[in-house]
């Protein structure tokens, strides 16, 4: 007799447990205001990223198309899987000295890690990240970019 | 015709041998487990990894140390911190560097804050395991904060990459501490919810307890570290037996249980929650002003020896070894990673169970298979 009572316990005990589970569950199908999920492709407009958050590698230009990359290669020194390379030229400034500037920065989008060594130790500040996040592209090869943009220049005084 | 069925459940040579993954949605990951049944009892388990295997130990031969911590980001990628953490310690170990109390306080927040999402997610896939779809939605859901913490300070969400030897990459962000302390008087109301759907759901409770028991004295012998080891009441928490960073100044419990099955090894990890929540709150008010990052040499060259790290990563005990010949690039380095270590304690945890516990076993191991294979 004690043992059916028990058995009849557990079985009660049981069906509560899973009844309080249900309970909260159907709490939130009446408080649709803590709902989280957000409707992506259709608040895009409104979705904005942390200023942080590393989406690409970028070299910001300033209105009369100007940078601050000297060429110098320590980004691409630092770089652990050769994402960056720094193709650079010798200019003749105005004084007649010859100096080292940049012909073409390349990043390779599809290699880079995000591993922020090269924003890091630029000593010029020369790069950032961009807050992009959307890189899906049909063709491998637009994921090489050249970062300073054509004809633009070294920002004066940045050494 | 009955005697017949009879011969096929006795005879020890009619073994079925089924391929559990790779792509097995409880595996979490490429994990292939080759098992061998009788009926549906397991009789034996041969796992075999290499799926994902990159080489990550050879590729630190060839960098430089501050370059390793992206590699460490992508081994146990729920535990990236301490990951990166063990690089930097070791590091600045071998150099001799004082690192102010400010680096050291926002590493152990920041590694608290890890080994929470890493549980959360660890209570969301084990619920779903075992057949509870609501458990993977609401851990997510808490979850999603802490990688907007994580994202508004580092920039990554899983994949950090924020300590670097020597300090930090950045300061914090000035909405860091509100945002913890939010998510803390948010949390400590979810988790009870945990409980009611999860821990105290009576298919869960049938499913997991007196499954997959494991002994202290086989807990030692395995070298099962991590919250699955204290559930078998062996004490091994790094951060209590050897403090690093801010652990020495933080009151916290060693979460141990003595009877080591299933359930328990999923209690060790929920109770962990609740301690990681009491060591962030004792730091989050009181972090020192200072610099966030030391001045280091351009290139970091360690001297000439041996060094060793170990810290307490949300599944176990990592350790790092690396042997230095003085050079910018490390000669050799080797992880002693503790999935690896806790995979080889399956076969003999669910031999004689079921098939259907052998997947509540492995969840209650909470593997990650990048971490096995490195």
């Amino acid at each position: 007799m004690r043992s059916i009572i028990e058995y009849l316990k557990e079985i009660f005990n049981g069906v509560l447990s899973l009844l309080r589970g249900m309970r909260v569950t159907a709490g939130y199908f009446f408080r649709p205001s803590e709902i989280v999920t957000q409707k992506y492709p259709n608040n895009r407009k409104d979705l904005v990223m942390f200023e942080r958050f590393k989406g690409e590698v970028v070299m910001p230009h300033n209105e009369s198309n100007e940078h601050k990359c000297t060429g110098c290669g320590i980004c691409e020194i630092n770089c652990p899987n050769g994402t960056i390379e720094v193709i650079s030229k010798t200019i003749v400034t105005e004084d007649g000295k010859k100096k080292r500037a940049i012909d073409r920065h390349i990043y390779r989008l599809g290699m880079c890690t995000f591993c922020a060594l090269c924003v890091k130790t630029c000593p010029s500040n020369a790069l950032a990240f961009s807050q992009k996040f959307e890189h899906a592209v049909f063709d491998r090869a637009s994921l090489i970019k050249q970062l300073n943009k054509p004809g633009s220049q070294l920002m004066k005084g940045v050494e | 015709m009955e005697e017949k069925v009879e011969i096929i459940a006795t005879d020890e040579k009619q073994e079925f041998i089924v391929n559990m993954g790779p792509q097995h949605p409880s595996t979490h990951g490429v994990l292939r487990l080759v098992v061998s049944l009788q009926g549906e009892t397991v009789k034996n388990i041969q796992p075999h990894i290499g799926y994902i295997h990159r080489g990550i130990e050879k590729m630190c031969e060839s960098i430089t140390y501050p370059q390793i911590i992206h590699l460490t980001d992508r081994m146990d990628y729920l535990s990236a911190h301490q990951n990166n953490e063990s690089v930097c310690l070791l590091v600045e170990k071998a150099l001799e560097v004082d690192i102010p109390d400010r680096i050291k306080v926002i590493r152990t927040i920041m590694s608290e804050l890890s080994r929470l999402q890493s549980h959360q997610l660890f209570w969301a896939t084990f619920g779903m395991d075992l057949g509870g779809q609501t458990c993977y939605f609401y851990g997510l859901r808490d979850r999603e904060m802490i990688l907007d913490i994580f994202e508004e300070t580092t920039g990554g969400r899983m994949i950090v990459s924020y300590n670097c030897p020597g300090g930090l990459m950045y300061d914090i962000h000035p909405n860091f501490q509100k945002r913890v302390k939010d998510f803390i008087k948010y949390f400590r109301k979810k988790l009870p919810e945990y409980d009611t759907i999860l821990t105290g759901n009576v298919i869960f409770r049938e499913r997991t307890s007196g499954i997959g028991p494991l002994t202290l004295q086989d807990a030692i012998s395995y070298g099962i570290t991590g919250p699955s080891a204290r559930a078998s009441g062996l004490s091994c928490d790094v951060r209590k037996h050897e403090p690093y960073s801010a652990y020495d100044k933080v009151k916290f419990n060693e979460v141990l249980f003595s009877e080591g099955d299933t359930y328990h090894r999923y209690m060790a990890r929920n109770d962990e929650m609740r301690q990681s929540m009491n060591t962030i709150e004792q730091l989050i008010d009181n972090i020192p002003e200072g610099p966030y990052a030391v001045k280091m040499k351009p290139v970091i060259k360690l001297p000439e020896g041996e060094y060793f790290q170990r810290v307490e990563t949300a599944r176990g005990e990592l350790g790092l070894f690396v042997i230095s010949d003085g050079n910018k690039n490390p000669y050799r380095v080797k992880f002693r990673s503790p999935n690896f270590v806790n995979l080889g304690v399956l076969n003999h945890l669910a031999k004689g169970f079921k098939i259907a516990d052998l997947i509540a076993i492995a969840g209650s191991l909470d593997f990650v298979i990048p971490d096995m294979d490195r």
